[in-house]
């Protein structure tokens, strides 16, 4: 994890390094759990990402704050405390939005407490910055989470339901790939993205690597 | 012999001051947000119900709730507290069912469910789950599961020759084993959680249908009394 966190640059750094360079989904691989089981449609994946963001951008700002304040032998007892009321404040929340996102949620919101993504940006980084970078990293990386579980659950939804956000992309003889929006299907399109940005990313590293070679 | 110099145990009072106080604010931000969210998420769950009444009961067209009184009928109320079942009527004011909420523990926590009783038919003539933290993907098949759905298209729940209790209490049996009209094909994969289903009906029947069946005037009162 120590790895992942340079040594601050700039805030806009701080803040995009989650989007693309540091995403927690695409290159970290963490929080898996609701990656692969809420992407079932594009709405549940907003949802998710969004109630996640919350949750990291408040508990950093709160370990950030109380980082001298919480001695190293409680600590952790301690961020599991101050996520488990942030996700108690998001699930109140979402229920008083809406009751069906609620209930299409359902176990997971909960389970946001033991989503290791954010349990980790408390110990990596959070207490070990200032409340400035720990909002800037919070927020950076759960706006990257929310657009991974949106990538996941766009193609899911249109693939397996014909539709986005809701809405029927495909005329009536379109006959959907029911397995897309089962647990399989998470995996599968998992495995395309990761696929994807893997290639991205060393396509990238190739032209850099060529760009130093015509430089000498 | 050397000894190892035993580590210095860490001071108390800084760990007890950390854990209390960000328990303390921990605990007030929760009452605080329950306390401002707590009367829109009541609304929600009355539109909710509201909605799963005609759900459940899809010929009817108005509904009305009662509460159990002490002596054993049923009154007219707008309360949204105490044993109440919700009475769905037709167009004509003739009643066509009620519709019951019942819970039990299932798999992962408690299950809240919704269910209509035709006293006509002697069947529970649908159902819905209101609440359930049921394992997604299996658990929480018991929601949507269009073959375990159909078993509440018509429900066996007639009373004795006594009247005063379920002939045959409701019974969840393996999947493609059913056999009888009383019985709940369960959901291979979701065992628990259907099995709950079986037992929470079975225990909400055998109370709630021999009282309805004997106080039924009183249901049908509470309309004629309102002049609708």
């Amino acid at each position: 994890m120590k790895a992942l966190d340079p040594t601050p640059s700039t805030p806009t750094d701080e803040f995009i390094k989650g989007l693309w360079r540091e995403n927690p989904v695409f290159v970290q691989v963490l929080g898996m759990c609701p990656v692969l089981a809420v992407t079932n449609s594009a709405i549940n994946a907003i949802a998710m990402g969004l109630a996640t963001t919350f949750v990291m951008l408040m508990s950093n700002t709160l370990v950030s704050s109380l980082r001298h304040f919480i001695p190293k032998q409680v600590r952790i007892a301690t961020y599991i405390l101050i996520i488990a009321t942030f996700v108690t404040i998001v699930d109140y929340a979402i229920e008083a939005i809406s009751l069906d996102l609620h209930k299409a949620l359902g176990a997971f919101i909960s389970l946001i407490v033991v989503n290791c993504l954010i349990l980790g940006r408390a110990e990596a980084f959070a207490s070990k910055h200032s409340v400035g970078y720990a909002m800037l990293d919070g927020l950076g990386m759960g706006v990257g989470f929310t657009l991974a579980l949106l990538c996941l659950g766009g193609v899911r939804e249109i693939l397996g339901n014909g539709s986005l956000f809701g809405v029927a992309l495909f005329p009536a003889g379109f006959e959907p790939w029911v397995v897309m929006i089962l647990p399989g299907g998470g995996f599968f399109t998992l495995a395309g993205w990761l696929l994807l940005i893997n290639h991205l990313q060393r396509r990238r590293q190739q032209a850099s690597a060529g760009m130093q070679e015509v430089a000498r | 012999m050397n000894e190892t110099p035993l580590a210095k145990p860490a001071a108390a009072w800084p760990m007890y001051r950390a854990l209390v106080g960000i328990g303390m604010l921990c605990g007030l931000l929760i009452v605080f947000v329950y306390a401002g969210t707590r009367p829109v998420i009541e609304a929600n769950r009355a539109a909710a119900l509201e909605r799963a009444v005609f759900a459940v009961l899809p010929a009817a067209t108005t509904r009305r709730t009662f509460v159990l009184t002490a002596e054993g009928g049923f009154e007219r109320t707008a309360e949204t507290r105490g044993e109440l079942i919700h009475a769905g009527f037709d167009q004509a004011g003739t009643l066509v069912g009620v519709a019951i909420e019942a819970s039990g523990m299932g798999y992962a926590d408690t299950i809240g469910l919704l269910y209509g009783y035709a006293p006509e038919r002697d069947a529970i003539v649908g159902m819905q789950v209101l609440t359930s933290k049921e394992t997604p993907g299996l658990g929480n098949k018991i929601e949507t599961d269009p073959d375990f759905l159909a078993n509440f298209d018509a429900l066996d729940v007639r009373l004795d020759d006594s009247g005063t209790s379920v002939l045959n209490p409701i019974e969840t049996v393996k999947q493609g084993k059913k056999t009888d009209a009383w019985q709940l094909d369960g959901i291979t994969g979701a065992t628990v959680s259907s099995k709950a289903i079986g037992n929470i009906l079975a225990a909400s029947s055998s109370r709630w249908v021999p009282l309805i069946k004997q106080r039924r005037a009183d249901l049908d009162a509470g309309v004629i009394n309102e002049g609708s």
